[in-house]
């Protein structure tokens, strides 16, 4: 063996990560995103899993380091394709989970699946560290810079290849990675590259496309919708945002009109349904620039606000497929400013369907602007009279609970504040929510606006929200300015004649609350009674669901969660009462378990093996030697993950967008990370262990919490300083902050594997094991520890183990 | 839950598989399971007395439960769960709801012996065919095509001629033998189509599951008064109290 593969091995750990980024993206199409993060987390131990193998097999692989290299990418490469397509085969629903014994034995069966690809690529890696552990900082420096310029490459790919093709790709690109090894070869063995390089194109182009075809459950709404007589897909993009799917159903017409008042007498006009990843149902309607057609949306509980306001100027998040546009023009809005995060909508209502919309983005006075609406609110100089933020998100997903692990930073304490900024004197904010019941978004809204209303202490809550709900959808107005009696004749006049109830304004009585959509309790009321008097706290005690206000430390919006109330809801669970149950939660604590347990079998195993030998040795030094490995090993890999996903967090309201903010940040802390190390490797090189710092973990670890809190305090208000620059130059300045952070984190691993191999070289598989299947852990603990202390707690734990393993540094 | 519960919880798949092979000797292997599952769903039938006045449910619809092969209204493989309480998937992105909500779905609609009745979205059938045991006449409708085909040979087939089943938009109703004493709406809808409630007879009661596959959230219960007026009443099917020691 002369030197290790690093173009090859790169190449490999670029194929992983960007595999991992785009199951993600393959199974919520066919899943749900929830899930899907459950199947990669498990299926990621294959990393773990790999050190264990190489630690017990090392006898066997290591003299056949490149058959196996080569063997494992070509795996990796075949696998990829395969065991998605299999697992697809697996009829598993995760709606019956709770139902159904036989769902859980096929979770198991996916997760199995998915296991192999990881495996088969991370054998590679962790014997080329074992291998050649002479050149470990070179090794790992090769293995992250792979990673982070697969994890962005995946992302700008998806740009231009369908999910599947990507798919293809990766395969092409994991048989590559072998035939590159291969070059080393000679010999009878030199047909070996070409041959490999030929596979890694014929391979993957020439899997039938049926095989691997995106099979998405049949609950999914788009699935759903397909069954109607004569509907069908007319039209399909994609890009890393999502699948978009336009669905044109002309014998049984769409209909959609969520919450429609029970007096209104007009149906919806005809209308295209477009489905983001089989799901989150926006319509298109036709418009032809006449208004009557258009009635339909005065019926919703969302016109209440243009009955409050004369020819409002009006700023929309999320106009999605224009219905909301719509209804601002069908009101007379003066002006429109429509935000919507994803272009290609646009681009279908403007361009594709522009007939059937009748270009509602280019009526007069409306503009339409691409980006996340946190950050182009935050850049908008004029006041609005109107900020409507529409409903973002299906019925059935957030009934489902579905949405409990997303960050959400529309409705925090923060951006409530922020758009209370961008009123003009007596404007509004909007916001419209399904009606869940008992409630729960309803009561975290007002709470939420509650607390922006009175952060600065000068104005009380009470007198500046009013709320009205219908059966299926609920509006809540809160305004700059104390509600009026005439403003408050024109809600109750609005409610009549729509027969929706008044959920509250200033000074209403319970008798007003339960009408004419009768409930067991004025719940909504009593709510915002409560939520908005001194009895707060106490309600927020006393309620069963998780309602307390979000902040954009927290964004948690749709977690309700509480431990106390699970008993309670389970036992219901003959009389429907699972529906209550928050999904994403228990999913995440189930990722969480099953994570851990497999992690610490992954790990205990070959430590048990390994002890069991050194018993035969009494060799107590070494216990204790591997003792320290294994507590470096993890606390170095909880820190790294927990720093990366609390400033991938931080970064995301800059970078406008959580897809940038994932490719832009993760792979910058990779690049860097990798840089780092290979620094770290020249230093040890050129000084010498003699002449360094006493202890070799303190400039990192000193740089990394010294740079960390100076973020913590100094990001804030440095975005907001920052805020007239444009995207690409934004991307830059994270790469830039993220630079000497990455730098000082890519050392403690190859500084501490350097110190394993020259003491006990068995251990560097382990070692690798170890911080591999923690990360894993650390990925979704971190989602959880986020939830309830938030973003901030998770980086200054990251710093204390990164103390505690200079502590342990073996 | 007693550890008995549990048990024959756990074997009642196994026990039904063995009645399913034993059937040909039987007149209807599957009554005790029935009737187990009747006498579980009238343990938990008191949450809609606010809304129907009695603790429990009316003893014709728990009749009717007891009386519906439900077994029959499921695909092969489903038959070993056909009488636990639980929604089970019927094909095509549609299921059955769980018993216990077919009950209460039933219950709510107060059907008696001369109504008729109206049905949106047949599915199985199985619900059409509890209607038919205390209705005069049941129109059901389905939108996909399959499952009323299947739907309409099943009811015919186990003799249910007190129900006419169709394959059709459900939006505009079936206007040719309304008005009805009572609608169920089973398939997804995004408001209350306006047809169906003018279709509705006055003094009748419309009845709409609201939620996502599996996962029923609440009732919409439309009521429409002697003089035409329409109000609306949304029903929890569980008994659960929001607020600790309040509400």
């Amino acid at each position: 063996m002369h030197s290790p593969p690093l173009l090859a091995l790169a190449l490999l750990s670029a194929s992983a990560l960007g595999y991992e980024v785009l199951l993600l993206r393959l199974l919520s199409i066919i899943q749900w995103h929830h899930f899907a993060y459950m199947m990669i987390s498990v299926a990621l131990l294959g990393y773990g899993a790999a050190g264990t193998a190489v630690a017990l097999a090392r006898p066997v692989l290591a003299p056949r380091f490149h058959g196996v290299f080569i063997g494992g990418a070509v795996l990796f490469g075949l696998s990829a394709i395969a065991c998605f397509s299999l697992a697809q085969q697996v009829p598993f629903n995760p709606l019956e989970i709770l139902w159904d014994a036989r769902q859980s034995a096929r979770l198991l069966m996916i997760y199995l699946l998915l296991f192999v690809p990881f495996f088969c690529a991370a054998v590679c890696i962790c014997l080329t560290f074992t291998c050649f552990q002479e050149q470990i900082h070179r090794i790992y420096a090769f293995d992250i810079l792979g990673a982070g310029v697969g994890s962005l490459a995946v992302v700008a790919a998806l740009f231009a290849l369908t999910p599947v093709d990507a798919l293809r790709l990766l395969g092409g690109t994991g048989i590559a990675a072998g035939a590159l090894a291969g070059m080393a070869c000679t010999g009878h063995r030199r047909w070996l590259a070409p041959l490999l390089l030929a596979a890694a194109v014929a391979v993957p182009a020439g899997v039938p496309g049926r095989w691997i075809a995106l099979s998405p459950s049949e609950y999914k709404e788009l699935s759903q919708t397909l069954r109607i007589k004569d509907a069908r897909a007319i039209a399909q993009t994609w890009s890393p945002l999502g699948l978009l799917t336009v669905v044109d159903s002309p014998t049984i017409p769409l209909r959609y009109a969520p919450g429609l008042s029970l007096n209104a007498t007009q149906e919806p006009p005809a209308q295209l349904a477009i489905f983001t990843d089989g799901d989150g149902l926006s319509v298109l309607n036709r418009y032809d620039g006449r208004r009557e057609p258009l009635a339909y949306l005065d019926y919703l509980t969302s016109a209440l606000p243009y009955h409050l306001l004369r020819q409002p100027r009006v700023l929309v998040l999320g106009s999605g497929a224009g219905a909301d546009v719509l209804q601002a023009i069908y009101h007379n809005a003066s002006a429109v400013d429509a935000i919507e995060l994803n272009p290609q909508v646009i681009d279908l209502v403007q361009r594709r369907f522009a007939d059937f919309s009748g270009k509602p983005y280019s009526a007069p006075n409306v503009r339409v602007l691409i980006g996340e609406a946190r950050g182009l609110v935050a850049s908008r100089g004029e006041p609005y009279d109107l900020i409507q933020i529409a409903l973002l998100d299906s019925f059935g997903t957030a009934s489902g609970g579905l949405h409990a692990l997303s960050e959400n930073y529309l409705y925090t304490v923060d951006a409530f504040a922020e758009y209370l900024r961008h009123l003009a004197p007596g404007g509004l904010l909007a916001i419209t929510r399904w009606v869940a019941l008992p409630p729960r978004d309803v009561p975290r809204l007002l709470a939420t606006a509650a607390a922006a209303i009175e952060r600065d202490g000068q104005a009380s809550a009470a007198r500046r929200i009013v709320m009205i709900r219908g059966w299926k959808t609920a509006t809540l107005l809160v305004s700059n300015r104390d509600f009026d009696d005439a403003g408050i004749a024109v809600l109750r006049e609005f409610c009549r004649a729509r027969s929706f109830d008044l959920a509250y304004y200033p000074g209403m009585t319970v008798a007003e609350a339960n009408r004419y959509n009768l409930l067991d309790r004025p719940w909504f009321f009593e709510a915002a009674q409560a939520l908005l008097s001194g009895e707060r706290a106490e309600f927020l005690a006393r309620y069963k669901f998780d309602v307390r206000p979000t902040t954009d430390d927290r964004p948690y919006f749709f977690h309700f969660f509480k431990w106390r109330s699970l008993p309670e809801l389970l036992a219901l669970k003959a009389q429907g009462g699972l529906s209550m149950l928050e999904w994403g939660y228990p999913v995440l604590i189930a990722t969480l378990l099953q994570s851990s347990v497999a992690a610490v079998l992954l790990i205990l195993a070959p430590l048990w093996g390994a002890r069991r030998r050194q018993r035969r040795s009494r060799n107590a030094a070494l216990a204790r030697f591997e003792l320290r490995v294994v507590s470096y090993f993890a606390a170095i890999g909880f820190a790294f993950m927990f720093v990366e996903i609390a400033f991938i967090q931080k970064f995301t309201l800059f970078l406008s967008h959580p897809l940038y903010s994932v490719a832009v940040t993760l792979s910058a802390f990779l690049i860097f990370a990798g840089l780092g190390s290979r620094y770290s490797g020249r230093r040890r090189g050129g000084i010498g262990a003699g002449v360094g710092p006493r202890h070799p973990l303190a400039r990192p670890v000193l740089a990394i919490c010294a740079i960390a809190l100076l973020y913590l305090i100094a990001l804030p208000p440095l975005f907001q300083l920052l805020a007239p620059v444009g995207t690409l130059a934004r991307f830059g300045i994270c790469a830039a902050l993220v630079a000497p952070l990455a730098f000082a984190m890519g050392m403690p691993f190859p500084l501490g594997l350097g110190r394993v191999s020259a003491r006990a070289e068995a251990l560097v598989p382990i070692a690798w094991g170890v911080n591999a299947s923690v990360s894993v852990v650390a990925a979704v603990l971190a989602t959880l520890l986020a939830i309830h202390l938030g973003f901030t707690v998770v980086l200054l734990l990251a710093l204390l183990l990164y103390l505690v393993a200079a502590v342990m540094f073996p | 839950m007693k550890p008995v519960m549990l048990l024959t919880r756990i074997l009642a798949p196994a026990i039904a598989l063995a009645l399913a092979s034993a059937g040909l000797h039987a007149d209807d292997p599957f009554a005790p399971l029935r009737d187990a599952m009747v006498r579980e769903i009238a343990n938990m039938s008191s949450v809609t007395r606010d809304e129907t006045g009695r603790v429990e449910f009316a003893a014709p619809v728990m009749a009717a439960m007891a009386k519906v092969p439900r077994h029959k209204f499921v695909p092969p493989d489903e038959v070993p769960y056909a009488y636990e309480n639980r929604p089970l998937p019927i094909g095509y992105g549609q299921t059955i709801s769980q018993p216990y909500i077919v009950a209460l779905m039933t219950d709510l609609t107060q059907v008696g012996p001369g109504d008729v009745v109206l049905e949106i979205g047949t599915g199985s059938g199985y619900q059409a065919a509890i209607l038919a045991e205390l209705a005069q006449a049941v129109y059901t409708m389905e939108i996909i095509e399959p499952l009323a085909v299947q739907a309409g040979e099943r009811l015919g087939r186990l003799g249910y001629a007190k129900v006419q089943a169709r394959l059709g938009d459900g939006y505009h109703g079936w206007p040719e033998h309304g008005p009805y004493d009572a609608i169920l709406v089973t398939a997804a809808a995004s408001h209350v189509p306006p047809p169906l409630i003018a279709q509705l007879k006055a003094g009748g009661r419309m009845v709409i599951p609201v939620g996502a596959p599996f996962m029923i959230q609440y009732l919409l219960l439309i009521e429409k008064a002697g003089d035409g007026s329409v109000s609306t009443r949304q029903v929890l099917p569980v008994s659960f109290v929001p607020l600790v020691g309040g509400g």
